[in-house]
């Protein structure tokens, strides 16, 4: 019986590579995605809804999913790790078969993705969103050891906790140092939304102290926006020193909790750096990446340039003008999911509708915005729609921007939450 | 004659469904339905918002072109929707508004 058949095949590579293309066929499609974060939970779930024959295997590392989005607040106090924390059950009761464990490598000839237990579930088309690595050699003294004490909290959960100990046990009048990287990067505004969520922390709790932004870039995004709320709600509390004026951080020494930069070598009684980032370590395995050390898709479909029947999205793939953000992702992972099916039918891929939505707090009732809608051609790739989109109103009017804008984040997040994890 | 009336908006608004996706494939821009899904990371999974953020009017087809047009052109004043209205023609409107009335 056609229901029967399995995808998942443990054994000898020699088996999954003789069976697997054969048993595949037979069904109306067999896809495996890679990471079950904003990318591949939303490519599964939404392959399901628009298609319930076609199987589709998840593999993932983690138990649950502990999201990016919040862990500023948490990293504030005015969330917690509970409230970032989402459930893969409702993936499992919408008919995805959940593998939990880590993806090793990738066989595109034979079709299979090999996992850490030996085993190797066979595809016809291959989703995979893992998301970010740190690039830990990126900033001279740094580590995986060294995060211990300058925690990079860059993926949420036990780094979001650590840092989250440490501004706590921070006495008042201390100084928090954090350093964000060049571009590209995960989430381009978030290191902007930390201090400002540190600083919400700060006033109530510890006003005397300071938070020093040691910056590799010139600018960042919503920086108007972030600067004006800041000089309103923090004065004299932040300092940010831009890539010109030697902001960019050249060496750590974590015994010390010393950075070295241009702008001299500064202690902090906690530091935060963000290092440099690359696409999850599958994809360069596999030989999906440019030197850039992020994978090119086709823009239309995010199907992979570098090999057949495999598919990038979210934070890994390089997607024009779109930022890293998981409101990216997810997309992404639609426009993916639609190619996905038209292609195991045969038919052209659907023009993709692609849009990104950020939003920041600066204190917990103090929202900000940037919002595309893209264009996708071929040729020009993912171009931000001329005189659409954009940043949140500069002044505000008796609508009251700024509180319905923290209220509506807090929607997107619950709203964003269900759309991808169910 | 009447049974019949009644059962025939549905099934127009399914033919206008299949018969738009030829047309919007030729000018190569996306489906109602594509355009859509991307309202939910905001609007909730198809439409059913957990709040604060309104849930979409679904099967309204003029409220929701009204909505929009009135974004679009900063009538109706708005934290955000202005400026992702912005972002769609009028007939990509017409299109999001005919597959949110499909929706039941
Ligand atoms: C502080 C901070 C705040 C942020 N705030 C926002 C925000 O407000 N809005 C927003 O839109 N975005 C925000 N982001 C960005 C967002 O978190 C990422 O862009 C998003 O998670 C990208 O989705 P993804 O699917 O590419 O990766 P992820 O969500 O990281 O998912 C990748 C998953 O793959 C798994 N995985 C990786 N490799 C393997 C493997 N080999 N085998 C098995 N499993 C594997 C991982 O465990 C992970 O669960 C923020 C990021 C940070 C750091
Ligand atoms: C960034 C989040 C976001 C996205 C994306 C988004 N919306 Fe909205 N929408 C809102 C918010 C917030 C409101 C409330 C008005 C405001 O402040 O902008 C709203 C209001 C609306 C309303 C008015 C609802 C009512 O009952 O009055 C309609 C209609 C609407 N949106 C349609 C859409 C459609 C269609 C899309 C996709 C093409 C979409 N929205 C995408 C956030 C979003």
């Amino acid at each position: 019986m056609i229901t029967t058949r399995r995808a998942f095949i443990a054994g000898t590579a020699a088996t999954a590579a003789l069976a697997a293309p054969m048993l595949a066929r037979a069904a109306s499609g067999a896809v495996v995605v890679i990471g079950a974060g904003f990318g591949g939970a939303t490519a599964a779930r939404h392959l399901k809804k628009l298609d319930p024959n076609v199987e589709v295997v998840l593999v993932e590392r983690e138990a649950s999913i502990v999201t990016c989005p919040f862990s500023n607040a948490v990293l504030g106090g005015s969330e917690t790790m509970p409230g970032i924390t989402r459930s893969l059950d409702a993936l499992k009761s919408a008919g995805i078969r959940i593998v939990r464990g880590e993806a090793s490598g990738i066989d595109p000839q034979a079709r299979s993705v090999r996992l850490a237990d030996g085993s190797r579930p066979a595809y016809d088309r291959l989703v995979v969103s893992p998301g970010i690595d740190l690039n830990f050699a990126g900033v001279r003294g740094y580590s995986e050891a060294a995060a211990e004490r300058m925690p990079h909290a860059w993926k949420a959960g036990a780094q979001t906790v650590l840092l989250r100990r440490q501004l706590e046990a921070m006495p008042d009048g201390g100084t928090f140092i954090v350093a964000p990287p060049a571009n590209p990067f995960r989430c381009p505004p978030g290191p902007y939304e930390r201090v400002s969520m540190v600083a919400s922390y700060f006033k109530a709790n510890k006003p005397r102290s300071k938070i020093l932004v040691l910056d590799a870039k010139d600018a960042f995004p919503k920086q108007g926006l972030f600067q004006a709320a800041w000089q309103a709600e923090f004065p004299g509390m932040i300092t940010w020193v831009a890539g010109k004026d030697g902001g960019k951080v050249e060496s750590v020494d974590p015994a010390a909790m010393t950075v070295k930069c241009g702008f001299g070598t500064q202690k902090g009684d906690v530091v935060n750096i963000i290092p440099p980032q690359r696409a999850g370590a599958i994809v360069h395995a596999a030989g999906l990446t440019t030197d850039s050390g992020w994978c090119p898709v086709d823009p239309m479909t995010f199907a992979s340039t570098r090999a057949a029947n495999i598919y990038v999205v979210g934070d890994a793939s390089i997607a024009g003008a779109m930022p890293k953000s998981g409101s990216s992702a997810n997309a992404q992972a639609k426009a993916a999911a639609a190619a996905v099916l038209a292609s195991l039918a045969g038919r052209p891929a659907p023009s993709p509708a692609l849009i990104n939505i950020c939003y920041s707090l600066v204190t917990p009732d103090y929202g900000i915005s940037v919002t595309d809608v893209y264009q996708v051609s071929k040729g020009k790739g993912i171009t931000p729609t001329p005189n659409a989109g954009g940043l949140s109103v500069r002044a505000p009017t008796d609508l009251g921007e700024r509180k319905l804008e923290a209220a509506y984040a807090r929607g997107w997040y619950k709203n964003i939450s269900a759309d991808t994890w169910g | 004659m009447r049974a019949l009336r009644v059962i025939v908006p549905p099934l127009a608004v399914l033919g206008a469904t299949l018969f738009a996706a030829p047309a919007a494939l030729a000018q190569d821009g996306p489906s109602g339905q594509a355009m859509v899904q991307t309202c939910y990371v905001c609007h909730g999974p198809d439409g059913r918002s957990a709040g604060p953020v309104p849930a979409l009017m679904r099967g309204q087809k003029e409220f929701v072109v009204r909505q929009m047009l009135d974004f679009k052109a900063d009538r109706r004043p708005a934290t955000i929707m202005n400026r992702v209205a912005k972002g769609y023609s009028d007939e990509q409107i017409a299109a999001i508004a005919d597959y949110l009335a499909s929706l039941k």
